[in-house]
């Protein structure tokens, strides 16, 4: 039997004592269920009520799961005007996995009398949406100012500060550049960009697990970023969270280097979906080990078709050319898109 | 843990809508989250309890609504159905699939008083 309205398999009214709406208080015609059985009824209910109604559009759709495991669902229209707050715990055409379908039981679902209505509101939003907002409003500055914006990802140990120390090292300041650090705690990593004389910004997130749009959007303008530059932002060693925070990037870029396993992409698909670019890093250890690089680049374009794949090492120098042309042509499509847009 | 970020962005939501809107209170929150969007039901629920105390939205119950993931898959030309963003197609086997469904998080509805 459902064990907040009282109807279930085979009765033919949830008009039954049952009915947990104490004070509550509403009529709604027209219920039709369908039981897994076949059966099918119709039924009116009718519950006593001590507060208004603000009019609600629209039908709801309803779907009640018993515990007997039959299910029926029925629509009634709210054209009547009332809130009722789901206290008599229809559930919205959803069902868990545990078998919980109801919300009307708890403390948090019983009707107050006395209270202000209860009603409906539709949001419709993004969980991320702030945070893309940030991002958007980063990423129209960065395009304004014809700065191309990097976003590092990895795992902690990849190799991501030597990749960057030695990418400025061998630009060798023929580009404009700063950087941004993430990390919980410390600004060692800031401390060894800016050893190279590049700019650096240190980000500690303290318990965060990510850099945010937000935070990026501070730095970018304590660092007072040259036109036409570029911007290296060096995420939160982590290949879980960041892959879902915007910043206002151009790209991301994982990096995974050959002492980790080549199933990486497999096991956290959503930073290498995420990202456009991969460095398979410390190749020069490959001879040493048993890491299928090829594999790892298969496991990666499997979650990724279009994912670009560069070997390199930050040893030995391997692949810092197609790296580094790849960050230029980059640098100046932003320039291009800038004047183009300036125009 | 960005369930955690992610459910102080449902309060933020939250909150901004309760000043639009006008309400005081909040009963129970409806989350629609696709099965490709990387987030953890349970961690969620969790960490939407820890960010709520105190809150408008304390003791508000959470409802997750999942998503089935869905795919364009380019070889058969057709939308179809995968549980992991490394899935490849059920039918031809193909892992050249656009996701097209599934990897949403939104804030959907509010019972609010």
């Amino acid at each position: 039997m459902c064990n907040v309205c009282g109807c279930g398999a085979g009765e033919t009214t949830i008009d039954g004592k049952a009915v947990v709406h104490d004070e509550h208080a509403h009529s709604h015609g027209g219920h039709f269920h369908v039981h897994a059985d076949g059966t099918a009824h119709d039924h009116d209910h009718a519950h006593d009520h001590d507060h208004s109604h603000e009019p609600v559009q629209g039908k709801h759709m309803h779907y009640h799961l018993h515990e007997d495991g039959s299910s029926h669902e029925h629509v009634h229209d709210h054209a009547h005007g009332h809130s009722h707050s789901h206290d008599h715990a229809h559930d919205h055409s959803h069902s868990h996995a545990d078998g919980s379908v109801h919300y009307g039981l708890g403390p948090a679902g019983a009707h107050a009398p006395g209270m202000s209505q209860s009603r409906m509101v539709k949001i419709e939003r993004d969980i991320l949406s702030k945070n893309d907002g940030y991002a958007n409003d980063n990423r129209g500055y960065l395009a304004e100012h014809g700065i191309f914006a990097l976003n590092l990802v990895s795992s902690p140990g990849s190799g991501k500060t030597t990749l960057l120390v030695k990418s400025i090292t061998a630009l060798n300041g023929s580009l404009p550049l700063a950087v941004i650090e993430g990390d919980q705690q410390t600004d060692n990593d800031a401390a060894r960009i800016r050893a190279t004389g590049a700019p650096a910004l240190q980000i500690n997130t303290g318990k965060g697990c990510h850099l945010d749009a937000f935070m990026v959007g501070k730095a970018i303008h304590q660092l007072e970023l040259k036109d036409d530059s570029l911007l290296l932002i060096e995420n939160v060693g982590n290949l879980v969270c960041p892959a879902s925070f915007d910043l206002g990037e151009a790209h991301k870029v994982a990096i995974l280097s050959v002492t980790e396993g080549e199933d990486k992409p497999l096991k956290y698909p959503d930073m290498f979906r995420a990202s456009d670019l991969m460095l398979l890093n410390k190749c020069d250890l490959l001879p040493y080990l048993t890491f299928d690089a090829d594999l790892a680049v298969a496991n990666a374009r499997r979650v990724n078709p279009d994912i670009k794949v560069i070997r390199i090492s930050a040893t030995s120098g391997e692949g810092m050319d197609e790296w580094l042309d790849w960050i230029r042509a980059g640098c100046k499509k932003a320039v291009d898109r800038k004047s183009i847009d300036g125009r | 843990m960005h369930e955690m970020s992610l459910a102080e962005g449902v309060l933020q939501l939250i909150e901004d809508s309760a000043k639009t809107q006008d309400f005081s209170r909040v009963k129970t929150v409806w989350l629609e989250i696709g099965q490709l969007a990387g987030v953890e039901v349970e961690a969620m629920k969790f960490c939407f309890d820890a960010v709520t105390r105190d809150s408008i939205a304390q003791d508000a119950k959470l409802e997750i609504i999942e998503t089935p993931g869905q795919a364009w898959c380019l070889h058969c030309a057709e939308v179809v159905n995968v549980t992991a963003l490394y899935d490849a197609c059920p039918k031809c086997g193909s892992h050249q699939v656009q996701v097209t469904g599934g990897n949403e998080m939104r804030v959907k509805e509010l019972d609010v008083e």
